[in-house]
């Protein structure tokens, strides 16, 4: 924060309130932290669409933060059984949802956050691709959010094993299970994280631990780094130019307005407004999402003598679990499910390189040739694909077929397990050949300043 | 001419994103639709089918009987109708037979019932059309312990609770040559207490019962939904309204 030094403190105007603030900014980087970030934080004026999903992120993670507190209170993380033979973790849930007076309001907040802050979360993400946000000198911004991309997805997997329903069970214990793969140190490892030889109790326990306190906590400190290194090196724009190069007499830039008030009430308000239309239009209407937002399986309480006919994870990690079901070749007499579980967390990481992989003269799609326009679209259908094929089972067909044994060859064009290879190939080539293709793509001159109207 | 290539492009790639849409079209098994009811006179009416024939052997621990005060009933009628076994309206409508002896004595515990209408739920259908459907498939079947099969449950381990309502249900049981399982039901040749009519009547206001147990709240839960909503429209204009005039002097 070596910005603040640039802020005068603050001086009395002489009022019992002007002294009191004085006093205080004497001691405090109150004014100064005011001025850094928000009233004389300059961002372009030039913002579109696409950047409003930041400060919905916000707006979700406080959700999120306050809804669970208060869950918190009520919920209890055991999994023992109660005298009609329910998990105490299970009925505690539904305790809250129906004895706790405002409870399922609460707890729907908090189950509607979580998908929510996945879409908000994508969209964001898609925005960086869109305007080339993650390039020089915006490198350190982007990959603290893929951090907290990464913290997302283990508060997220950890939060769906609490209200201990089916899918809650069974979805842990299948992803847990894939760590078994590691080769010598598997087993090992996988029971360490269990904190037993199949997901229980003890799971049940520390993966509360790990929800309510610990990675929320890292989370945290991510956000802030975040924001820190974006207003360091200033925001991009749907020009991709940087908007630093032209200022006025005063060191302001031309093409800039404070963040606070144009863009805090002129701008990401009435979007968040927008937002929450969405969000309590769900909460209050549509809480289980089709099945996607509370999935109808986890009505049922955990029961580790039954598997559930049909597994699959939320909807938000579909694309991640597809790529790791790609993976049925054992290479380099290696198994083919830690293949899975290493592409899995590359499809996480490869992000992080983003950076370094674009080579491209222009960051904005505005000025990006057709090269990078039909990859990405193809990006999208590969990255929807994913999610999609994700939700169903390894036998899944396009268009309700089912092979026989005397079905064409060809009907493994229209196969699911076909697909999910495919586009999980497509993903990854879509990055590690960017280098090459993004440099010899012919870009439209970029402009100077940005556009405005 | 590359513009329409890439025209093209995005078209089809319109065209993939919504394949599949298309192919979730392609339900599995077959769910008649259940006509839910949120008429209090209806949900009594389940209740006490529900108490009747189903609490004897399925909890519904996560429901108070004074919830009951919700659909309609008076406290002092829960206590007189529906509460057989001394317990107060400020219990859980639990059963006295233990998880444990449900196990040794059926080989699986009746399932609490209390969310079975969320829980059932699937791409066929909603819960209650899987519930709807299930409660009128019951059909005779001397190959079975219970003397009783169901078209929606193949095998299933509970005989039909209602048999002295729907009568004696039979089915016409057939096999393909891929040996895949055909069952056609045919009117009770044994009849029930009820007309096949007033049967489907009676198995909705249960299925409109176990929904309303599911959720309790739902009914309250939309009432809010819509102020909320109207709420955050007329709080968008303003704050919309607001927003442009930071933006007036901007250029």
């Amino acid at each position: 924060m070596a910005a603040n030094s640039n802020f005068p403190k603050y001086q009395s105007d002489g009022t019992r309130l002007g002294n009191a603030l004085e006093w205080f900014d004497a001691r405090f980087p109150l004014t100064s932290l005011w001025k850094a970030h928000l009233s004389e934080y300059y961002a372009p004026k030039n913002f579109n669409f696409w950047y409003f999903f930041g400060s919905m992120a916000i707006v979700v993670l406080i959700i999120q933060f306050v809804t669970g507190i208060f869950l918190v209170m009520h919920y209890q993380p055991n999994a023992n059984l109660t005298p009609a033979g329910l998990p105490i973790a299970f009925e505690s849930v539904e305790y809250i949802m129906r004895e706790v007076p405002g409870g399922w309001f609460i707890r729907y907040m908090h189950s509607t956050g979580a998908s929510f802050f996945f879409i908000v979360i994508y969209l964001h993400m898609f925005r960086g691709l869109l305007y080339g946000s993650y390039r020089k000198p915006r490198e350190l911004v982007w990959i603290f959010g893929v951090l907290i991309f990464l913290c997302l997805m283990a508060i997220a997997f950890m939060g769906y094993l609490l209200p201990w329903g089916q899918m809650s069970y069974w979805g842990a214990q299948v992803i847990l299970s894939f760590f078994s793969a590691i080769p010598v140190v598997g087993d090992d490892i996988s029971t360490y994280i269990r904190g037993d030889y199949v997901v229980a109790a003890a799971t049940l326990n520390r993966f509360f631990a790990l929800h309510v306190c610990a990675v929320p906590l890292a989370l945290l400190g991510l956000v802030v780094a975040h924001i820190l290194a974006l207003h360091e090196v200033g925001s991009n724009n749907p020009d991709g130019v940087e908007i630093k190069k032209f200022k006025d007499e005063n060191g302001i830039p031309l093409d800039g307005v404070p963040f606070h008030p144009q863009y805090t009430i002129g701008h990401d308000l009435p979007a968040n407004v927008i937002m929450l239309m969405f969000f309590f239009a769900v909460l209050f209407f549509w809480p289980e999402g089709g099945g996607y937002f509370l999935e109808y399986n986890n009505f049922l309480p955990a029961d580790p003598m039954a598997t559930p006919e049909h597994l699959a994870p939320v909807w938000y990690f579909t694309a991640f679990y597809s790529m790791l079901r790609a993976m049925t070749w054992n290479f380099f007499w290696i198994d083919a499910k830690i293949w899975g579980v290493i592409s899995m967390f590359a499809g996480v990481f490869i992000l992080a390189f983003l950076p370094w992989l674009d080579r491209s003269p222009a960051k904005s799609i505005r000025y990006r040739g057709p090269i990078f326009k039909v990859l990405l679209a193809f990006f999208v259908v590969s990255f929807a694909m994913l999610c999609f094929l994700g939700t169903k089972g390894v036998e899944y067909h396009f268009f309700g077929y089912t092979p026989s044994k005397d079905s064409s060859p060809l009907s493994i064009l229209i196969s699911g397990a076909f697909h999910t290879k495919l586009w999980t190939i497509y993903y990854f080539l879509f990055f590690l050949t960017m280098p090459y293709w993004s440099k010899i793509d012919k870009c439209k001159p970029v402009p100077e300043r940005v556009t405005f109207k | 001419m590359k513009t329409h290539a890439i025209k093209f492009l995005k078209r089809f790639a319109g065209v993939v994103l919504f394949v599949p849409a298309l192919a979730m079209a392609a339900a599995a098994i077959h769910l008649d639709k259940a006509p839910v009811s949120t008429d209090q006179q209806r949900l009594q009416n389940g209740a006490r089918t529900f108490v009747k024939y189903c609490l004897n052997c399925h909890s519904a621990s996560l429901v108070r009987y004074n919830q009951l005060e919700k659909i309609g009933f008076k406290k002092e009628k829960i206590e007189e109708e529906l509460i057989f076994s001394g317990e107060n309206a400020g219990s859980m409508m639990t059963v006295a037979m233990t998880p444990a002896d449900a196990e040794a004595w059926f080989g699986k515990a009746p399932p609490d019932l209390s969310l079975i209408a969320r829980a059932k739920a699937s791409g066929a259908g909603s819960g209650a059309d899987y519930l709807y459907t299930y409660l009128r498939s019951f059909y005779k079947d001397k190959t079975r312990p219970t003397g009783w099969n169901n078209k929606a449950f193949d095998n299933i381990g509970m005989p039909h609770a209602m048999w002295d309502l729907q009568g004696e249900a039979t089915a016409e049981v057939t096999f393909d040559k891929n040996n895949v399982k055909n069952v056609k039901l045919v009117a009770p040749a044994v009849p029930g207490s009820m007309s096949a009519e007033k049967y489907d009547d009676a198995v909705a206001d249960l299925v409109s019962f176990l929904v309303w147990m599911g959720e309790p709240v739902a009914g309250t839960r939309k009432t809010i939904g819509i102020f909320v909503l109207i709420f955050l429209a007329g709080f968008y204009v303003l704050t919309h309204m607001l927003g442009k005039t930071y933006w007036k002097n901007i250029h």
